[in-house]
């Protein structure tokens, strides 16, 4: 299976048999996952393969039940986090976990900094030693700035700093990409190729194919916590790597429509914000589908939490079927019609710790109770009956909804939103990060709820989801519409150039 | 993922109500205070005596009135360390309404509306600013008890008129106390509220996770907003009955007050981090921390001892189930 | 290297005590008179002291509301071995009564570390317990002066170099901490803690046993103090610093230590605690009642959050380039 590379044939780390439970799952099943230096190995597989746990594993958060891990060929056990960094291995997480109110020097060395002969941290030499590591990735970051001040792209130069501190022969990049803009991350594929080129070996995570084409050299994949195959990136295609992630072949076919658009529901003018947004407008038809595409960081979040009286707007109007209505709270806009899906699922999406039906009835409870009071044979009711609408796959209803898969509590917060019969719809992100089974779903009940006369509107940066679910699509850039696109127009092309500002033949990104 | 055609039936609750209700947390409480009833009857002779177990009330009917509003606010995810502050301040309040030649009708009222005013400063802070409120709380809790300071120094108001003991004193039938009477309708009243509204459903619903609830439509702050006013409100009460019962007012009444309060909610069963807990528990917790009291009284332990009980208590009641469950799991492992 | 020594907050903390300063000075001058200030720093020292103990556990994310009672259970120990052992040298007491607190603190941080019970939980329910165990050890009694050993009582008011040593040991803490918080492992992993406990982790930080160390750290102070507020008063009872948790919270809010978590510093828990004795100590001067104090400091500390929170508050995203003026 395995074909050694000319370049290093022995792995610096390798995971064998590695096996983790968790109180009634079983979390990896005797996996095995080989980190090659001066190669990129990219960990592929959908939510809940196991790849988190398998960084915990790797960086000593967990132990394996079973299995052995080997580092050049001995097998180790990495019982604490210092294990893992004693043995070289370092993480990037998705969300560059570092401390705000330290210094970047600080930020970079906490944990092992220069000491003096009294045991004290040495300043001088943390901040020396910190400058030469900026230097040699090229950060042009002050060692003495407060993290607090930067921007994230700045705080992954520190995290990578970080990684390069400790001497790592091993840095895990997990999701490194998720909050970056585009150029920033041409500017961390660079800084993966010198690493690679200072014989390191990396794990890079990612959801998105166009990067682990780009810059890994081998992969390896996971299914529902087994090991399912590995070997060198230029020896598969995007479709077998699907095939190997999902189990089967997947020609994501979006679902088919006929578009019936009737008359204006939802009217937006003018909408402003201090630093957010800018002179945004548009206008929603009955049964649209409209996508809002844009890259990471383009506002899109931002307008949509602002139309859903989230933040305040400095300007703006929203008319509903042409009458002006004021949105203060998000109470106001469910009561006017208009109801939000959020991407933060966990924080913003689900009341975790409810259980499924009252998290269902939550928004409705003026409909379900009597005078004020509730009725739990109505919520019940309410709840069953958009529950089986969306295929909803639970113990009972009575569970509570942090113990459901991501796709699952996706299903319930729309389920929710449904429960209030609104007139439009706002899916922020809806595919990001469930299975490719719930995606389809969710397709599929979006065409149906545009067939039966709601409004959608839909963010998203997958463009294939865009373009094969809107009937027109705005593209947002640096906080403003950059374009509006339909027909023809709709094509990967249009969409990036308009996303990215560039008016001449787009660098061929997108696959 | 290979029956995705089919839709499987689910059912409403995998456990039936008697199920839910052994395991639970207050038939747990229950099963302590009844032993505590219990180990009490042997050990004094005085203590099943209708009389002495009437008086064993007063322990804990004041501090349930408060606790009872403090478990809404605490599974809403906020506390109100003031309260006894408020106390003291309402009673200081009603103090100098009778200077004033206030009588009991104006002094309830003045008590109450003290009480509310407390809670929306309070609920100011919190809600309007977004501060929170346990640092709001420790600071009005200087503040409300330093202005009763301000106004009474080392002197204290009495000659409340013979009416007003009604509160504190009274009697409605027999053994059966005034005071225990609004204990129990009040306790009816936040049952009901927090348990089966719509208004409690959304306490809830905010204590899990207050983003997700704005997001779901509901109205966080305003709700937050009338937590602050009910333990103020229910401060006042509180106050008009300890100041009718003692008869008098200094500004160093109900002094720590707040931290018996605190843990009677906590011993009821409320997570302290919001999101969990029930009045049912509330009242449970106010029966067990009296009982333990009368007891440990019969048997001239004096108070201050009685504090280590309660302090154990309060410790023991979360320490325990955990130590259980780790101990569970290591045999599993 | 533009290292900031003296952050915002503290400056405008400083500020106000120096024009709180100035406004008793124009009516009372000897207010302001060394002597009279040394007197001040005199008083204010135990606060001092427990105030950077509190800080380092409420950076941590948690908070100590069993300080007080620790100190007067220390100091009550330590008050009634003098009586017993009146020939036991001060260092030896000094030890003890630190043990004795650490201990403490040490039980504190063990249910918050290995139980995960919450830390006002914990506190509230050991702050009871110390001060039933001071009942019960003492019979409720009172240590008086006249029992204590002229050593005991007088160590901490033996004066060097015109301070007494109560406040070199305030000033010898402040100096400890200093270093302590900024230059050591462990002061920088404190902040990491709050700052960002999930993060702590992955950088091999033990997030329990940091807060453990915070909570035995403060026994440990509050054990120094307990020794001290003893010997200073001459006198031990069960009611001792009876509510002195709140104000040592209160200094640390007021100094701008977040209750969150991560964020403070030495400068601003003495500074508030400062603030709190120069106010403490001004009233009687100034002729209003002491009675006005436990209003005053309640005021501080809801001004001193607001005014910190409005400094640290959320500002949106910069996505415009025409917004994009600063950062």
């Amino acid at each position: 299976m395995t074909q050694r590379p000319a370049l290093a044939n022995v792995p610096v780390v390798s995971l064998d048999e590695i096996t983790k439970t968790f109180p009634g799952v079983k979390a990896l099943d005797q996996v095995k996952l080989d980190l090659y230096p001066g190669q990129v190995t990219a960990l592929v597989g959908e939510n809940g393969a196991g790849k988190s746990t398998t960084v915990k594993i790797l960086t000593g958060i967990y132990q394996p039940n079973g299995g052995t891990i080997r580092i050049n060929g001995e097998p180790v056990t990495l019982n604490t986090p210092d294990d893992a960094s004693a043995a070289g291995i370092t993480a990037i997480h998705q969300e560059t976990v570092l401390f705000d109110e330290l210094s970047v020097a600080e930020n970079i060395y906490i944990g092992h900094a220069p000491r003096t002969r009294w045991g004290l941290i040495d300043r001088a030499e943390m901040h020396r030693a910190a400058r030469l590591l900026l230097d040699e990735i090229g950060a042009p970051l002050s060692t003495s700035a407060q993290l607090r001040d930067l921007g994230i792209a700045s705080k992954h130069l520190v995290a990578i700093a970080r990684a390069l501190s400790v001497d790592a022969r091993v840095v895990i990049m997990d999701e490194p990409t998720a909050a970056l803009s585009h150029k920033e991350i041409e500017e961390l594929y660079e800084l993966v190729e010198k690493l690679k080129s200072q014989g390191k070996a990396i794990l890079f995570i990612s959801h998105k194919f166009d990067e682990i084409f780009r810059i890994a050299d081998r992969y390896t994949v996971f299914r529902d916590g087994a090991f399912v195959g590995d070997g060198r990136i230029a020896d598969i295609d995007e479709d077998g790597l699907v095939k190997m992630m999902v189990g089967r072949s997947v020609d994501h076919i979006f679902p088919e429509r006929d578009p019936v658009v009737g008359e204006d529901v939802l009217q937006v003018v003018g909408y402003e914000h201090p630093t957010e947004f800018a002179d945004i407008g548009f206008t929603l038809k009955r049964g649209e589908i409209l996508g809002f595409y844009g890259l990471v960081g383009a506002g899109r979040s931002e307008f949509m939490q602002s139309l859903f009286g989230i933040t305040k707007p400095s300007k703006g109007v929203t008319k509903i079927n042409g009458k002006i209505r004021i949105i203060r709270s998000p109470a106001d806009a469910v009561g006017n019609g208009i109801v939000y899906v959020p991407e933060d699922r966990g924080k913003q999406g689900a009341v975790i710790g409810l259980p499924i039906f009252q998290n269902i009835t939550l928004p409705s409870l003026g409909r379900t109770s009597r005078s004020g009071f509730l009725q739990l044979a109505e919520e019940f009711k309410l709840a069953r009956q958009y529950a089986e609408r969306l295929d909803l796959r639970a113990a009972s209803l009575d569970q509570d909804v942090g113990n459901l898969s991501g796709g699952n509590q996706q299903k319930v917060v729309i389920a929710k939103w449904l429960a209030t019969q609104p007139q439009v719809i706002i899916l922020d992100e809806p595919t990001k990060g469930i299975d490719i089974g719930s995606k389809a779903a969710v397709h599929e009940f979006m065409v149906e709820l545009a067939s039966q006369g709601l409004s959608v509107i839909m963010v998203s940066s997958e463009i294939p989801e865009v373009i094969g679910m809107s009937d027109r699509v705005i593209v947002m850039r640096d906080g403003r519409i950059a374009a509006e696109v339909s027909g023809d127009d709709l094509t990967p092309e249009t969409l990036v150039r308009h996303a990215a500002g560039i008016t001449a033949a787009p660098q061929p990104q997108e696959a | 993922m290979t029956d995705t055609a089919s839709q499987r039936y689910i059912p409403n609750r995998l456990h039936s109500r008697a199920h839910r209700t052994i395991r639970s947390w207050e038939a747990l409480l229950l099963a302590v205070a009844i032993a505590i009833f219990i180990v009490n009857s042997f050990a004094s002779p005085y203590f099943l005596n209708a009389w002495n177990l009437s008086d064993a009330t007063f322990n804990f009917t004041e501090k349930a009135m408060i606790a009872f509003a403090m478990a809404m606010l605490i599974i809403a995810g906020e506390i109100d360390l003031s309260v006894a502050s408020i106390i003291a301040l309402a009673s200081t309040a009603m103090g100098l309404a009778l200077q004033y030649g206030a009588g009991t009708p104006e002094l309830v009222v003045i008590g109450l509306t003290v009480g509310l005013l407390c809670g929306a400063f309070n609920a100011v802070f919190v809600t309007v600013l977004g501060l929170p409120s346990i640092v709001v709380t420790i600071g009005t809790m200087s503040l409300f008890r330093g202005i009763s300071y301000i106004i009474l120094g080392d002197d204290a108001f009495r000659g409340y008129p013979a009416s007003f003991s009604w509160f504190g004193q009274g009697y409605i039938y027999w053994v059966f106390t005034v005071e225990m009477l609004l204990f129990v309708i009040i306790a009816v009243v936040y049952g009901v509220v927090l348990h089966k509204t719509n208004f409690g459903r959304a306490v809830y619903a905010i204590g899990n996770n207050p983003t997700g609830a704005l997001f779901s439509g509901i109205r966080v702050q305003r709700v937050k907003f009338i937590l602050f006013l009910l333990t103020g409100l229910m401060s006042g009460v509180a106050a008009v009955c300890l100041t009718s019962r003692l008869g008098s007012t200094r500004p160093s009444i109900a002094t720590g007050m707040e931290l018996e309060v605190v843990t009677m909610v906590v011993l009821g069963g409320v997570n302290i981090l919001g999101g969990s807990g029930s009045i049912p528990g509330v009242v449970i917790a106010a029966f067990v921390m009296g009982l333990v009291t009368f007891g440990l009284g019969l048997l001239n332990v004096p108070g201050i001892v009685m504090s280590i009980f309660i302090g154990l208590l309060l410790i023991g009641v979360i320490a325990l189930p955990r130590l259980w469950t780790m101990a569970v799991r290591r045999r599993k492992a | 290297m533009p290292f900031k020594l003296i952050p915002m907050r503290e400056t405008i903390l400083a500020g106000a005590i120096v024009v709180l300063l100035a406004l008793i000075a124009s009516r009372f001058p000897g207010f302001v008179a060394p002597s009279n200030l040394a007197n001040v720093f005199n008083d204010t020292a135990p606060l001092i002291i427990l105030a950077l103990g509190q800080m380092v556990v409420i950076l941590t994310r948690c908070i100590d509301l069993s300080v007080a009672a620790n100190l007067a259970l220390s100091g009550m120990a330590v008050a009634m071995l003098n009586v017993a052992m009146p020939g036991l040298p001060i260092p030896i007491i000094i030890a003890i009564a630190v043990m004795l607190g650490a201990a403490m603190g040490a039980i504190n941080g063990i249910l918050v570390w290995k139980l995960s019970i919450p830390p006002i939980v914990v506190t509230l329910g050991t702050m009871t317990i110390f001060r039933g165990i001071i009942f019960l050890i003492s019979d409720g009694k009172w240590v008086n002066s006249h029992e204590m050993s002229a050593a005991f009582t007088g160590f901490s008011r033996t004066e060097i170099l015109g301070l007494p040593v109560l406040s070199w040991i305030a000033i010898a803490t402040i100096a400890v901490f200093g270093v302590m918080m900024s230059r050591t492992p462990l002061g920088r992993s404190v902040f990491a803690v709050g700052g960002n406990p999930h993060a702590a982790v992955y950088t091999g930080i033990n997030v329990g046993k940091t807060q453990f160390l915070a909570f035995v750290i403060s026994g440990a102070l509050a054990g120094l103090t307990g020794y001290l507020w003893v010997a200073r008063y001459a006198v031990a009872y069960v009611d001792i610093a009876g509510g002195f948790e709140l104000e040592v919270v209160a200094a640390c809010v007021i100094g701008g230590i977040s209750i969150a978590g991560g964020v403070g510093s030495v400068g601003g828990a003495v500074l508030g605690a400062i603030f709190l004795g120069v106010v403490k100590n001004a009233l009687p001067v100034v002729n209003i009642s002491p009675f006005w104090q436990l209003a005053i400091s309640g005021s501080a500390i809801l001004i001193a959050v607001a005014f910190n929170a409005k400094g640290g508050g959320k500002k949106g995203r910069i996505i415009l380039k025409t917004a994009e003026v600063s950062s």
